[in-house]
């Protein structure tokens, strides 16, 4: 069996360039890390626009949610990787090999990910009774301390669960950076590594790749509700 | 304190409130009643403004609550409202409910909020739970927290909705003595109830409602000794066995 000998070839493989797959992880770390924290707390004013009176705000976070959740995410990627950079080098007069593609990936993940945290955070708000809003304002709290200290804490509290999803389908969709030439986990282990050394090698990786995808997909929300039942005490 | 002048309230094509006109006395307690959906509880959140009217005046203590230059927050700091449902903060403990508004509003130091929650806790009989969370008091306890809350902003004036209709029959009392008390202080206060005994008590003016409409605003004893209309001779006899 061709599989088990491609299995039995990870060790090896992974020991030999285990630098490089660091390096890789890393990216998709820190692609993963931005896009959650920057994309929860752009979403979070995306939601609070999308629920205000004012008419502008409003149709400015309407249009920004629906663009960006009628375009598929590697559309989205290929423009700030490819035209924006350009567009950058062009307009602050950059070398042509200034490196700027790889922040400009992480930017697009970020802006495309707070178009469906915005969605879900302000279903979290909705989800807020209305009397809580009445008790806060006739306590004399004005709109925004009523958001801040009583319904945001109470909407991200029940939303914990769904924050977590998405955080990990964020995590999965970074392996489309690998897609245009980035090197991130996937990147690392197949391009880098798997091509250059060829043969099997390549399959090898791809495997490697999955398991280690899965181990975190499957241990992180594990690991979180075990810390927090902990915390509980 | 309180003025109400041709209140008119609609949602969409239907009218809630039609033409209430009504005023409450420096410490006066009104109970208001009627049937459900007569629009009792809508307008007792007019007089705070957490329902917005579209016809009509409210003023309390000479600030119109309907000028739209009004500071609504800061008036609304002056008014103690206690819910049906409670609506205690549910991620804070008790006494973090009560010392938030006193901290946020009114800029009171964490000590002095501290000083003056502790006490109103004392006052209501649940000093023992103020480093537990709402969940874990029962609704009695719960309505008396809610009590004390309003309470902490040194409210001129208190409004009540249907503040036992949410409660187990055998928690009601511990609730109304609380409002009892604070009436026999001589609190202004309006109160959206069904409580009979409540109103005989301590009333001293009642207010029925029906359809949106003021059908009576008479002095207690005239109300329940002599009522005007079929409407409310109708409703106290459902209501009084």
């Amino acid at each position: 069996m061709q599989l088990f000998q491609w299995i039995a070839d990870i060790p090896t493989l992974v020991m030999n360039n285990y630098p490089i797959l660091l390096q890789g992880l890393w990216l998709t770390v820190r692609i993963t890390f931005t896009a959650i924290v920057v994309g929860i707390i752009w979403g979070t004013f995306l939601a609070l626009m999308r629920l205000s009176n004012n008419k502008i705000l409003n149709s400015f976070a309407k249009i920004y949610v629906t663009t960006f959740r009628s375009i598929p995410l590697l559309l989205v990627l290929m423009w700030f990787y490819f035209a924006l950079p350009q567009m950058i080098k062009h307009l602050f007069h950059l070398g042509p090999d200034a490196d700027i593609g790889t922040s400009c990936a992480i930017i697009a993940f970020t802006l495309f990910e707070a178009a469906y945290y915005s969605e879900i955070i302000r279903a979290g708000i909705n989800a807020v009774s209305k009397g809580q809003y009445h008790a806060a304002s006739a306590l004399g709290m004005t709109r925004s301390q009523s958001m801040r200290l009583i319904i945001l804490p109470q909407a991200f509290r029940a939303m914990v669960p769904l924050l977590l999803t998405q955080g990990i389908i964020l995590f999965q969709d970074t392996a489309l950076v690998s897609t245009i030439g980035l090197v991130d986990l996937l990147g690392a282990a197949v391009k880098r590594i798997g091509e250059n050394i060829g043969s099997t090698a390549e399959y090898s990786m791809i495997i490697f790749v999955a398991i280690t995808y899965f181990i975190i997909c499957f241990g992180t929300p594990r690991l979180i509700r075990k810390i927090s039942y902990f915390k509980k005490g | 304190m309180i003025t109400l002048e041709n209140v008119s309230k609609w949602y969409g094509k239907f009218q809630v409130l039609k033409n209430c006109t009504t005023k409450v006395g420096k410490g006066e307690v009104v109970v208001v009643c009627g049937p459900s959906g007569s629009g009792k509880s809508t307008l007792i959140k007019t007089v705070n403004g957490l329902e917005p009217i579209q016809q009509g005046k409210i003023i309390i203590d000479d600030t119109e609550i309907t000028n739209p230059s009004t500071n609504l927050a800061k008036l609304r700091s002056k008014v103690g409202m206690v819910f049906q449902h409670f609506e205690l903060f549910p991620h804070l403990t008790i006494l973090k409910n009560l010392t938030l508004a006193q901290i946020k509003v009114l800029g009171r130091s964490d000590e002095e909020a501290r000083e003056k929650a502790l006490s109103l806790l004392d006052r209501v009989g649940l000093l023992a739970h103020a480093n537990k969370y709402p969940a874990q008091l029962s609704g009695g306890q719960q309505q008396r927290v809610a009590i004390a809350r309003a309470l902490c902003m040194d409210p001129i004036v208190m409004l009540f909705d249907e503040p036992t209709s949410a409660l187990d029959p055998e928690m009601v009392n511990e609730v109304l003595d609380v409002m009892v008390e604070l009436a026999y202080e001589g609190m202004t206060m309006m109160v959206v109830t069904h409580e009979m005994g409540f109103a005989r008590k301590v009333a001293h003016r009642v207010i029925f409602m029906d359809a949106g409409e003021i059908i009576e605003d008479t002095s207690k004893e005239q109300f329940f000794t002599n009522p005007q209309s079929d409407r409310a001779k109708d409703f106290l006899a459902k209501i009084i066995h």
